[in-house]
């Protein structure tokens, strides 16, 4: 009776016809794990599915440190979270990147990342996670959830582009906002976080108003910005919720002005951190990492792999977001452990008020 | 090796043989995943607590959850079915120019992803759509006209493999003797298509009761399903407990589906004549039929022209912009973006390498099923293991996808199980998504073959082998070909196991696309767009060529 040991065989030998070779992926699990202080060996980052930096990069940290950089994606950060979360005591990695402001209280009450801190440069401390008392994370980058307005429109029709949040309420801009909801993406559920930093205990009578002057919810960032956005996929409505880099894609032809603003009085800060997980098996590669990560060629490769800004003072930007896209001043705020709390009501009650 | 007609322990040592394999499979990236998923939610603090469980089921929201996905599931199976049969009979019995082309090109919605078709939709329905005047954006009946786009193939190949070789003769001698052509469809067509449609159209249910990207984008976020409720409670909440009892939920649904589903295909006599395939050229009576295909071509082309049309007109004008940056990263040329790690075309060749892996795979411990299925049972408790077996294999495309993927991180961390890693798991998954289709395509046939033939080849000498590549391929081989194809085409499309198992340097092309239009970027949003119009030409290219195949020379044998 061989068939069954022949189709096991055929299972781990899974051969492609189309093959192109890459498969050097499967390390060498014999190497690096011989004491406290080894260099070199595997160590395996875990992130979501926006990462991407230059393999370049990727490349001279391992030759520069001796590790091999293996990367493991879990779906978008939210996702990625509940799964380091719910894999604490087995941890899926070494080092996490991408856990932001509105997950880290999750993260950090589950005790996912164990304390370490390398040497910060200029700039990175003003990120720092309030509450994060043991010093776990690192910040990494950073970006804001603003809502923009197609200002070509705006012009054309020879109406004043509403400024704030209260403005979206205005009657003049009925029927002319689109959001993406806070339960079914990142920047929806920073934008919920705004107005709450904004209005406190109030925040429903103001999403109230707001659905009554004909705000739209749709799912995803991409349905409000390339379906309904007039900017975006020749939609219907000229206020949309973005990011404060938007007006940065949105150049003229000759890239000497854009079509878009962000408006800097409605802005949530996004701050994605970076840390050493608990009960790694290779914590000195995960170190490494963490201190990759703030290196001025990672920061400065940030806003074109990653769509967000450096954390690090000083780093170069490129010229359309130098140009175009100015940050908020002063972003509005909440702090991790509150949203970590509040989260289930938060979401539970806007939903209701959305489905009403 | 036993024989087929064999008999005793020797024959079913034999069939436990066939078995294992794809029971292991199932075992350990289905049963072990979910039920490690769901009692982390049904236990709290070390406790099992039901308590809390059916205080979830309690909820208003959640029995508004479980009556949207039922019904919005019926109505568009139902749909999918009635618009299928008709294209199915047209593209299988009848011959035109064209039908390949056509057969093959009903078969590219199903590995389109679901984000960019929405939008696609939503450009089309939206507000400021040429379609904005009907009033459909989020609406439950685009969430209804979504789901037949994407599932109308399945019904239409499904039904069509088997319908393909049905002997036409019965048909033709009860109409010389008077019979009209719906009594003919009635009398003799239908008892023995009814496996086949029956099988078809409880994939198409478990597909759409478990449709996730579809209910999102098109029904807004008044609509819930089960399945995005599930996602909403895992990844957002994470509020395993009510997670887990609509897991549960779930599966209760979707045993009690599976076992009307195997009442209502039995029928008294299996037993099929079936011939070569012979299609006729069509008559007046076959206009009916030939216009309804004519509309669902229609239907299913709509979006995909919008598709198309999108990815052509970046900034308002014609051009190929969009495809030339294909082989790029992503992102605006000049300003240096890298939105991607790897160019969407080194993502299709990560697609193909996948799809070929995660189709033998179906195919393997389909094929192994099928067979295992559909010899004739000897006992009564023969028989209940299969039927059990049967339904049990049919399980992984009832089941959240969330579930599965969260339950693998989970359950599988541990030697000698340790697989996170394991390049094997994206096609192992997808593998198991497809299997159902690749069963339900098989068995209508396989169990229509005559027992007695494979007994009259084996008393003739011929060896199981022998038997099974004279008896059961060149009956099968069709099928067959039309269930690779659709493991393929899962495979290309499979979007919900993958984006929690792919690495980021090594991302399917379903992968890429989303992370493509989840992102500003001058082009991204046609990127996408071009990207997905690359697939699905993929997909119906290999379609076109898997068709082409033939069974090589049955008769020198």
């Amino acid at each position: 009776m061989t068939v069954s040991g022949v189709l096991g065989a055929l299972l781990l030998t899974s051969c492609s016809l189309i093959g192109t070779g890459d498969d050097d992926s499967a390390a060498d699990p014999s190497t690096g794990t011989s004491g406290g202080t080894v260099t070199g060996g595997p160590v395996v980052l875990v992130t979501h599915d926006s990462f991407s930096l230059p393999k370049k990069l990727v490349k001279q940290f391992e030759a520069d440190t001796g590790y091999e950089l293996e990367l493991r994606s879990n779906g978008d950060a939210g996702s990625m979270t509940s799964q380091l979360v719910l894999n604490v005591d087995n941890p899926l990695g070494d080092v996490a990147f991408g856990v932001d402001n509105t997950f880290a209280g999750r993260a950090l009450e589950a005790g996912v990342f164990a304390p370490y801190r390398g040497e910060w440069p200029a700039g990175v401390e003003d990120f720092a996670l309030p509450g994060d008392d043991e010093g776990v994370l690192t910040p990494v980058d950073n970006g804001d959830v603003c809502v923009n307005v197609d200002t070509a429109w705006f012009d054309e029709q020879g109406l004043e582009p509403p400024q704030t949040l209260e403005d979206l309420t205005d009657p003049a801009y009925e029927d002319l906002f689109v959001t993406s909801g806070a339960t079914t993406s990142s920047p929806g559920f920073a934008f919920l976080l705004a107005t709450i930093a904004a209005y406190g205990e109030d925040w429903p009578a103001y999403w109230e108003d707001l659905l009554d002057n004909g705000a739209k919810v749709v799912p995803g960032w991409e349905d409000a910005y390339f379906v309904d956005f007039t900017a975006g996929g020749g939609g219907a409505r000229p206020i949309v919720l973005s990011y404060d880099s938007s007006p940065a894609f949105t150049t003229t032809d000759d890239g000497s002005e854009t079509t878009t603003a962000a408006l800097l009085e409605t802005c949530f800060e996004q701050v994605e951190y970076v840390g050493v997980l608990a009960g790694a098996e290779n914590p000195t590669g995960a170190q490494a990492v963490v201190d990759w990560m703030l290196t001025p060629e990672v920061q400065a490769a940030l806003p074109d792999s990653m769509y967000v800004f450096p954390v690090v003072d000083g780093v170069e930007m490129p010229e359309a977001w130098a140009e175009f896209a100015p940050r908020p001043e002063e972003p509005l705020a909440v702090d991790a452990a509150e949203i970590d709390e509040n989260r289930d009501a938060w979401l539970t009650e806007w939903q209701d008020l959305v489905s009403r | 090796m036993t024989s087929y007609g064999g008999s005793g322990a020797p024959r079913l040592a034999g069939l436990a043989a066939l078995a294992v394999v794809p029971t292991a499979v199932l075992g350990v990236f289905f049963v072990l995943p979910v039920t490690g998923m769901v009692s982390r939610g049904f236990v709290t603090d070390g406790a099992l607590d039901l308590g809390g469980v059916l205080e979830v089921l309690g909820r208003p929201r959640t029995r508004r959850v479980l009556w949207f996905t039922v019904w919005s599931s019926a109505v568009a199976t139902t749909i999918a079915v009635l618009l299928g049969l008709p294209a199915a009979y047209a593209t299988h019995r009848l011959r035109w120019p064209g039908r390949r082309v056509v057969r093959a090109c009903l078969l590219v919605p199903f590995v389109l992803p679901t984000v960019v078709v929405g939008v696609a939709f939503r450009q089309l329905l939206g507000e400021a759509g040429p379609l904005g005047f009907l009033g459909l954006d989020g609406t439950a009946r685009a969430i209804i006209a979504g789901l037949v786009f994407f599932n109308v193939a399945v019904v239409v190949r499904g039904v069509g493999a088997a319908w393909e070789s049905l002997d036409a003769r019965p048909g033709e001698a009860a109409a010389a003797l008077g019979a009209s052509p719906a009594q003919v469809f009635r009398t003799v067509t239908w008892p023995q298509l009814r496996p086949a449609v029956v099988s078809s159209a409880s994939v198409v249910f478990l597909f759409c009761a478990t449709a996730f990207g579809v209910v999102l984008t098109l029904g807004g976020l008044r609509y819930a399903s089960v399945e995005t409720e599930i996602y909403l409670l895992t990844v957002q909440r994470l509020d395993l407990q009510a997670a887990a009892a609509l897991s549960v939920v779930q599966l209760l649904a979707v045993t009690a589906l599976l076992l009307l589903a195997a009442r209502l295909r039995a029928v008294p006599d299996a037993t099929v004549t079936r011939r070569a395939p012979t299609p006729r050229r069509p008559r007046r009576a076959d206009t009916v039929p030939l216009v309804l295909t004519a509309l669902v071509l229609a239907f299913v082309a709509m979006p995909v022209l919008a598709l198309v049309t999108g990815s052509l007109r970046p900034d308002d004008s014609w051009s190929l912009e969009a495809y030339r940056a294909l082989s790029g990263r992503g992102s605006a040329p000049g300003q240096g973006g890298t939105a991607l790690l790897v160019p969407v075309t080194e993502a299709l060749v990560t697609s193909l390498r996948t799809a070929v892996d995660a189709t033998w795979m179906a195919l393997l411990l389909g094929g192994l099923l099928a067979l295992l299925l559909t010899r004739r049972s000897r006992s009564r408790t023969e028989r209940r293991v299969r039927s059990v077996l049967d339904g049990l294999f049919m399980l992984p495309l009832g089941v959240s996808a969330v579930t599965l993927g969260f339950g693998f991180l989970i359950t599988l961390d541990e030697p000698p199980l340790d697989l996170r890693d394991s390049p094997l798991l994206i096609p192992l998954a997808q593998a198991l998504v497809a299997l159902p289709l690749v069963v339900r395509t098989l068995v209508p046939v396989l169990s229509g073959v005559d027992d007695r033939l494979r007994q009259a080849a084996a008393s003739l000498g011929a060896g199981p082998v022998r038997a099974l590549v004279t008896v059961d391929l060149p009956v099968v081989w069709k099928p067959l070909l039309a269930a690779g194809g659709f493991a393929f085409a899962v495979s290309l499309g499979e979007f919900g196991a993958t984006s929690f198992l792919a690495r980021p340097d090594d991302p399917t092309l379903p992968v890429v696309i989303f992370r493509l239009i989840g992102r500003p970027g001058p082009l991204n949003d046609e990127m996408a767009m071009a990207a997905s119009v690359v697939l699905a030409g993929t997909t119906a290219l290999v379609m076109l060529l898997v068709e082409r195949l033939r069974v090589p020379s049955v008769g020198a044998l």
